[in-house]
């Protein structure tokens, strides 16, 4: 356990590269003058000493959106690594349709009940993507309603899905992930799995088209798995103010046991990215265009999820 | 309105015995091109006002319009509006203040022909907060959670009865200044008294934004318009650049927080607020809830007014001038961090085979 929260905090050393061997040759490259091992772990400690020192007194920075770099790369995404690698086992596809700058929207597919989906695609970009990007995303309100909740997002450096912010973003440069599907998309039933649901008004076609961001329709494969949702406690939903109570076949049956997913194994495929830099001023405003546009990545998620499924050989291998 | 000569303003500033209006009288005063400064107040004002007048007179009845008429002011400045009920005694009074008085004031700026320009001071408050706000309100953001008590509703109000005032003469130049949180060393208001808490309550579960003005930058985004050559009309948002979160301000100041249920919050603050330790109103405690940032980039754009001191620079010269004392200083943090890994390092073998360990898990 200590162990674990010592190597957390070196984590760029961590996304470098995943043998130890690899690790320390390449920190022995990064210094200048090549230290005896020894020494390099205590610069480790030391660093890990400042960062908690740091913590403390508040000395470090946060954007306007309240994302802070620094606690999501070595605390809330170091937690959530080793469900993306060892338990997910997630493959990535198509990674160089994602650019290593400038603004882009990544639009997904939702499903599992919990936005697991959302928070393995942010560590995709940030492991595997060559620029470690840091992926944005626009949620609903009742992710920043919520306690905990809503600060941990803050942190992790997403905001309310409304148009000012996506633009904000998008003209700032930065990889922007929707899951335009919501609610209908994460709470439908098991049944309906790798089904995509309605697209909303095409709210983010519209920003992508105003900024001129590529589109990069992407398709998540496993997620469906992890929760089967197979009913839903409307009454107690409405009680604690939720769009849905989800019941699987471990939740809440087995109480917290009941909260760890299925191992399934995941496929997220970055497609080819739709540009939007082409269309004259004002296409923002053409409602046709828009929800053509809306329809056709719509499409394009559904047919990738078709094609990935069948890539996969089995849910849980 | 002939009379005026460039060398001949005469400026009215109301508000003028609390601490930022007086600041200004002062600011105002030693102008070459302000001839006349007239501090008016309903008590006498607690510092120095420079080169200005000050005159005991309580905006909430008409004797105001004498006083303009009888100086031929044309500039108003408007900083009247009250912040918390213990400045007034009350919420009732406070009430009556900022709502009747801004009335008797545009009532008489109305009547007035010598009157060109009015300030007036505003808060960014007035977009309200909550979970579906846009991260930063622009001047023209609709508010989604429009306040609805306290001083965000009464400036909500006096927003509203300026913007009639401009409609009814709209030969006047009427500015409106949504200033973020003003801090600084010597300024003191429910953020200040807030933060100089021992223990410092905050809302269980979330972190808000926050956002700081410098009273120096207020003062001078007042100044710039007051004083600009030509008049400046609209309304503008005045902040220090960046956010700084509610946690982290926090932990600048070395206190420890107490994380309280939401609910529970406004509760146990209004009791609190009863001793006049903090204000805990319902709009402060949604504002630590969900915390709120604006867009300056008209005033930039525009004006050209950048504010000197950013949001954390301004909080750290609040915690300069208040001195507030953490409980753990930082200097002390880093000589243990120190002494810890010279132990370490002294003990030896513990390090190495401790941290190679973790390189090969």
């Amino acid at each position: 356990m200590g162990d674990a929260q010592v190597f957390a905090f070196d984590a760029d050393a961590r996304r470098r590269g995943e043998e130890p061997g690899g690790v320390q040759s390449v920190s022995g490259v990064d210094a200048a003058t090549p230290e005896p091992d020894a020494g390099d772990e205590v610069g480790a400690l030391d660093r890990a000493a400042d960062f908690i020192r740091r913590r403390l007194t508040g000395e470090y920075e946060v954007d306007e959106f309240g994302f802070d770099p620094q606690l999501l790369d070595t605390v809330l995404m170091a937690a959530m690594r080793p469900l993306y690698r060892s338990w997910f086992r997630v493959q990535v596809q198509g990674l160089d349709n994602v650019p290593d700058e400038g603004g882009a929207l990544v639009v997904a597919n939702h499903s599992g009940t919990i936005p697991v989906d959302a928070v393995m695609t942010q560590l995709a970009l940030l492991d595997d993507h060559p620029a470690q990007r840091h992926l944005r995303m626009l949620g609903a309100d009742l992710v920043f309603r919520l306690p905990v909740v809503s600060e941990i997002a803050r942190k992790a450096g997403h905001t309310l899905a409304c148009m000012p912010d996506a633009e904000r973003l998008l003209s700032a440069g930065e990889v922007v992930g929707v899951w335009p599907e919501g609610f209908k998309g994460i709470g439908k039933p098991f049944t309906e799995r790798y089904k995509l649901q309605r697209f909303g008004r095409g709210g983010f076609v519209a920003a992508a088209v105003r900024t001129g961001a590529p589109i990069i329709p992407t398709a998540i494969v496993g997620a469906e798995e992890i929760y089967p949702k197979i009913g839903n406690a409307n009454a107690l939903a409405r009680l604690l103010g939720i769009p849905y109570f989800p019941l699987t076949p471990t939740f809440p049956w087995l109480g917290p046991l009941g909260l760890v997913p299925l191992p399934s194994r995941w496929i997220i495929s970055f497609g080819e990215p739709i540009p939007t830099d082409h269309l004259p001023a004002g296409a923002a405003d053409d409602p046709m265009l828009i929800l053509e546009m809306t329809d056709r990545v719509r499409e394009t998620i559904q047919q990738s999820l078709y094609r990935v499924l069948v890539q996969r050989p089995s849910v849980f291998r | 309105m002939g009379t005026l000569t460039p060398m001949g303003r005469t400026i009215l500033v109301t508000g003028a015995a609390r601490h930022l209006g007086a600041r200004m009288c002062r600011v105002l005063s030693h102008e070459m091109s302000v001839d006349r400064v007239i501090g008016v107040d309903v008590v006498p004002p607690r510092s120095d006002l420079g080169r200005a007048e000050f005159i005991r007179a309580d905006i909430r009845n008409p004797v105001i319009g004498k006083i303009i008429g009888a100086a031929a002011v044309d500039t108003v400045v408007h900083m009247g509006v009250i912040a918390t009920p213990l400045q007034a005694g009350g919420r009732a009074t406070m009430k009556d203040i900022n709502v009747i008085g801004t009335m008797q004031l545009l009532a008489a700026c109305q009547k007035s022909d010598s009157v060109q320009r009015l300030i007036v001071k505003s808060t960014a408050s007035v977009y309200g907060c909550g979970p579906r706000d846009p991260v930063m309100f622009t001047e023209e953001t609709a508010p989604q959670h429009p306040p609805t008590s306290g001083w965000a509703k009464d400036s909500v109000e006096v927003e509203g009865y300026v913007r009639g005032f401009a409609r009814r003469r709209s030969d006047v130049a009427v500015t409106i200044l949504r200033f973020a949180n003003i801090i600084g060393p010597d300024v003191d208001t429910a953020m200040t008294s807030y933060f100089s808490l021992p223990v410092i309550p905050t809302v269980f579960g979330h972190d808000a934004r926050l956002q700081f003005v410098h009273e120096d930058d207020h003062l001078e985004a007042t100044r710039l318009v007051s004083l600009s050559e030509e008049p400046v009309s609209g309304v503008f948002n005045v902040s220090g650049a960046g956010v700084i979160m509610l946690s982290q301000a926090v932990r600048r100041i070395g206190r420890p927080a107490l994380p309280v249920i939401g609910g529970l919050l406004g509760t146990a603050g209004r009791s609190m607020g009863s001793t006049g330790l903090a204000d805990f109103s319902a709009e402060q405690v949604r504002y630590l809830t969900f915390g709120r940032a604006i867009d300056t980039s008209r005033i930039e754009d525009e004006l050209g007014f950048w504010p000197r001191w950013t949001t954390a620079e301004a909080f750290a010269d609040f915690i300069r001038g208040h001195h507030v004392q953490p409980l753990v200083p930082t200097a002390s943090l880093l000589s243990a961090q120190q002494r810890i890994l010279s132990v370490l390092t002294t003990v030896g073998g513990l390090v190495p085979t401790r941290a190679g360990g973790s390189h090969g898990g």
